[in-house]
């Protein structure tokens, strides 16, 4: 019988781990249009990103103001695979980083080393 | 009409938002809120108000008391500015700034000096700004030395106080341009520093109202973060030494049945527990808080791993110990595993602490380099010497330099000689001698004389400053084959998750007993052992390293990815001129005929050259320059169309060129012709001399090669490589170079535009190609290449073609850049190789895997010991490439 339940209940538990890590959705942020025609979020880099899903619209030129609050090595480095970005955020400072999206989907972003992931929508 | 003292906007008094009233006088406002800041701090917005108006006077009143061409009553209702003009090269040059600014609307006198390099332009404000005499002085052709610099400034809430400050500094001289930024806090001013400097920039914003804060320069901002970073450090250490009593204290406590002599109270649960516990929250407390942050935002990472598997051991002990007949009756022997949490954590720290300490040493070449930066320059202004802060040089100025001191900025030497030593920039160890027109690099420092010299790239144009910034992005970048690993870290700590739930259940399930026992140490096993960092260091890490040690030969590494191409190159094609060669001609041979002197023939050839603007010209006054032979000017200098030239020295007449010109003077060149035809088999260009009409002799000019590159040539063919010469020269002088230099195979009569397709042609031969050449002339086929290596940039250091850049004129860095691929591409897969073994490899043996066929488990704590030095030996691994010495790979 206890047998039975470890194992009901350890599948379960695989199974809410990897949604909850892989697949479920974080909080959404849209990107406010300001004066100098740039669609700008300030996204704080501490254990991951806030927000860490971005809205954005296609064709306007968006910058993304990293910064980074801690010195942990994980979040060193931000990487925008689909705009071909790769750079370093030094502690303490914001980084910004312009693109310009140019067809609507869903992009991923993360660091170095894919541990902490963000997510750029583009409509 | 009213001025609102706080924003400085004209008011009408009947139209106010806001009045006030202070020592009997009323003030009109054009909002309530500059209402408020004037009743706060009435003082200051006054004294700024009277401020601009004294100032206002002063500058009238100073401006005429200079020396200028424009006299002082036309001043009085005018503007009156000294810009400094960069690039003039003669008086003439001086009229055209002169004639453009005087058909401005608004200028009432313009006048520049060409001797001092300044256009002093008196002009009415309301009509025209500053800005727009630079923008007609830039129009022209030439610019203005200006500098910029970004100021962060406090307080500015609102569009209204962005204009304030930039009407502020713009209506102040010396101010060319003003933009503030309320997004970002920063004011960005671009200014003449003969005119104002930063200091009373600052005090302007200041008088406007708003706060100034401290500029921050680039490395302090790095300072920022080395200053956290050291005291984390220091907290690490606190923490890993006061965890390590503590866990010695549990180890003994639980295990006295190897240490009988340790005291019973030692080994009861509950003061194991009250040991354990200050070590599981308090010193592995930033486990738990990594972990919470990553997992907020729905991500998992080492932190997560540890948690959750120290965790699992703390709490399963914790209810052994408060009720232990829960496990008796299940038939479990209640046991705890305080041992277990607390050696992993602290083991782990000691893991951070080694690797926090080398990871520093990574970064040593950028701190190194950033550390070159001069601080001070001693410009002349106004015919007199001063010392100014670096960043208000500006180009155009005139910098002097003495023995034993740091070159402020690059530029050109205008006079004076010395030798400078260059190691610090280019890797080259002896010193190099300067005289009036060369080249002198930012951050070198200056040996024996004393020169002039002047600035032509300042600030972030540098060559330093420029390779800080190249070196940076290429430590920030990973080579490609870090992507796989990279992919698979995206997935990892979840999976490892799931793995070790899964082999929980699967041990507690067909396990034998104890089953609870088992099933929670592989669990904290394979949580502890698959922590991914060795993983991500791997190859940032010997990235970092790598560039960094290039750096210090003078090679630069435009990121990790050329790194790893590099060292797969199979071909490497060499431009001839200027890369395998000097690529400026010079005398190879003299051959007087009999009666004659080489010096004779020499003075001869050299005086008529003196009017000639030839290159082969060029060679031959070099010659005769270097022998000290006194030369005269020559009379009647013709130059006969591809033939050669005619001029009388000393009364004589002198005739220089090829055969033809001989055989149609009715000149003899029996004697020497076979000698002329051998010369040119050898890539040599034979000129004949005849004096009075007679034969006198024959000289040889050529492009020569430089000293090493025929070693450097056979450096690389012994690393494997084939080498190919590609030039635009003809099939037999071609040939003759390459022989010399050692090469086989050469690419002849390529025209300049073709290069690419024959960089093209070898690649789809399924050959992996480097180029090297110059920067400029070679660029296309420097980025069509696998690899574009640019030689001696100097100090053009961002060539955007290449992939290496090499500072020095000096082939052997070609062979020093490509044996630092290797060794770092190796160093790599090294990481990789020993990073999969420790956190990939180990997690079956962790889960238990091996003991039903060899009764193998992996205890938590020897886990938790693989886990911390796998940081630590790629850490090590990678900094070995720190004391690799480049440039003897190849040698035989």
């Amino acid at each position: 019988m206890e047998k039975l339940i470890v194992t009901v209940a350890g599948l379960s538990l695989i199974f809410l781990v990897n949604w909850y890590f892989l697949f479920s959705k974080g909080r959404t942020k849209q990107a406010v249009l300001g004066e100098n025609q740039l669609q700008e979020v300030t996204v704080r880099v501490k254990g991951g990103y806030e927000p860490d899903v971005i809205v954005v619209k296609k064709g306007i030129p968006v910058r993304l103001n990293f910064y980074r609050d801690e010195t942990a090595d994980c979040s060193e480095i931000v990487v925008l695979g689909e705009w071909e970005i790769r750079k370093p955020l030094p502690a303490f400072k914001t980084t910004p980083i312009e693109f310009t999206p140019q067809k609507e989907g869903e992009y991923v972003f993360g660091c170095g080393m894919g541990m902490l992931k963000g997510k750029l929508i583009v409509r | 009409m009213a001025v609102d003292p706080v924003c400085g906007m004209d008011v009408n008094e009947d139209k106010a938002a806001a009045t006030s009233v202070y020592r009997g006088k009323t003030y009109y406002f054009c909002a309530i809120g500059c209402k408020k800041k004037f009743d706060e701090h009435p003082k200051t917005y006054l004294k700024t108000a009277e401020g601009a108006e004294e100032k206002k006077k002063e500058k009238i009143q100073s401006g005429g008391e200079t020396e200028s061409p424009i006299n002082k009553d036309e001043e009085a209702t005018k503007d009156r500015i000294d810009l400094p003009v960069v690039g003039m090269s003669c008086a003439s040059c001086a009229s055209t700034i002169q004639r453009s600014l005087g058909n401005l609307k608004g200028v009432e006198k313009a006048s520049v000096n060409f001797a001092n390099s300044k256009a002093t332009v008196l002009y009415q404000p309301q009509l025209i700004k500053a800005e727009d005499l630079i923008k007609s002085i830039r129009q022209s052709g030439y610019d203005v030395g200006t500098a910029s610099i970004e100021i962060p400034v406090r307080g500015m809430e609102c569009a209204s106080c962005v204009q304030n400050v930039e009407k502020a500094l713009l209506v102040t001289r010396g101010v060319t341009k003003a933009a503030a930024n309320l997004a970002t806090e920063k004011v960005r001013v671009e200014y003449i520093p003969s005119e104002i400097n930063i200091n009373e920039i600052k005090k302007i914003i200041e008088g406007a109202g708003y706060k100034v804060l401290e500029i921050p320069h680039e490395e302090e901002m790095q300072d920022i973060e080395r200053i956290v970073r050291e005291k984390e450090y220091k907290i690490l250490k606190r923490k890993f030494f006061i965890g390590l009593i503590f866990a010695l204290i549990i180890f003994l406590g639980s295990s006295s049945h190897w240490f009988p002599w340790i005291p019973d109270f030692l080994n009861n649960f509950y003061v194991l527990w009250a040991l354990a516990t200050p070590v599981q929250f308090w010193i592995g407390r930033q486990f738990y808080k990594g972990a919470w942050g990553a997992f907020r935002h729905r991500n998992a990472d080492m932190n997560t791993l540890i948690a959750v598997g120290t965790s699992a051991a703390y709490f399963y002990s914790v209810a052994a110990t408060v009720f232990p007949s829960l496990f008796s009756t299940a038939g479990i022997d209640p046991k705890v595993y305080f041992d277990t949490s607390t050696i992993i954590i602290v083991l782990i720290l000691f893991g951070r602490l080694l690797e926090a300490r080398a990871k520093g040493q990574t970064s040593e070449a950028i701190r190194k380099l950033a550390g070159l930066k001069p601080k001070t320059a001693r410009v002349i202004r106004e015919g007199r010497e001063q010392d100014i802060p670096v960043e208000e040089v500006v180009v155009g100025d005139l910098v002097m330099v003495r023995p034993g001191e740091k070159i402020p900025v690059d530029g050109a030497v205008r006079d004076g000689k010395s030798s400078v030593d260059e190691s610090m920039i280019t890797g080259e160890s002896l010193p190099v001698r300067k005289k009036t027109g060369d080249e002198v690099i930012g951050a070198t420092i200056n040996k024996t004389g004393s020169f002039r010299f002047e600035a032509t790239k300042v600030g972030k144009d540098t060559a330093l400053a420029q390779i800080i910034k190249l070196v940076q992005d290429a430590q920030g970048s990973k080579a490609p084959i870090q992507r796989l690993a990279d992919v698979i870290a995206g997935y990892f700590v979840p999976i490892v998750i799931s793995i070790a739930i899964a082999a929980f259940v699967v041990w507690f399930v067909f396990g034998p007993q104890p089953a609870l026992t088992f099933a929670l140490l592989n669990f904290v096993a394979v949580m502890i052992i698959a922590c991914p960092c060795a993983l991500g260091l791997a190859t940032p890490t010997a990235v970092m390293v790598g560039t960094g040690k290039g750096a210090e030969y003078g090679i630069l590494i435009k990121g990790g990815e050329s790194l790893e191409i590099a060292h797969k190159i199979d071909t490497i094609v060499f431009d001839k001129t200027g890369t395998l060669t000097k690529g400026e001609p010079e005398v190879t041979d003299i051959f007087p005929l009999e009666s004659q002197a080489e010096d004779a023939i020499l003075r001869y050839a050299g005086s008529a050259e003196k009017a000639s603007e030839h290159s082969l010209g060029e060679a031959i006054l070099k010659k005769a320059e270097e022998r000290k032979i006194d030369l005269v000017d020559p009379v009647d200098f013709k130059a006969v169309e591809g033939q050669g030239i005619e001029a009388r020295v000393d009364g004589r007449s002198i005739l220089m060129g090829n055969k033809k010109l001989m055989m149609d003077r009715g000149i003899g060149i029996g004697e020497l012709e076979n000698r002329a035809v051998r010369l040119a088999s050898e890539g040599k260009t034979p000129i004949y001399i005849a004096v009075d009409e007679r034969l006198s002799g024959l000289i040889a000019v050529a492009d020569t090669l430089k000293e090493n590159s025929p070693q450097a040539v056979e450096k690389l063919k012994n690393l494997g490589l084939r080498v190919i010469m590609l030039t635009g020269d003809n099939k037999k002088t071609a040939e003759a170079i390459a022989g010399k230099a050692g090469i086989e195979e050469v690419l002849s009569e390529v025209l300049p535009e073709d290069k690419v397709h024959e960089i093209k042609r070898l690649q789809s031969a399924g050959k992996r190609v480097a180029m090297v050449g110059d920067g400029i002339n070679d660029a296309p086929a420097l980025a069509q290449a696998d690899i574009g290596i640019a030689i001696g940039s100097g100090t053009d250091v961002a060539v955007e073609a290449s992939d290496i850049t090499l500072i020095r004129d000096d082939l052997e860095g070609v062979v020093s850049a490509i044996e630092l691929s290797k060794k770092t591409i190796k160093t790599i897969k090294q990481n990789l190789f020993w990073a999969f073994i420790y956190n990939t490899a180990g997690i079956p043996v962790a889960a238990g895997v091996l003991y039903p066929f060899f009764g193998i488990l992996l205890n938590p704590i020897l886990a938790s010991a693989a886990m911390a030095f796998s940081s630590v030996s790629v850490v090590s691994n990678s900094l070995r490439l720190r004391r690799i010495k480049l440039g003897q790979q190849g040698e035989r």
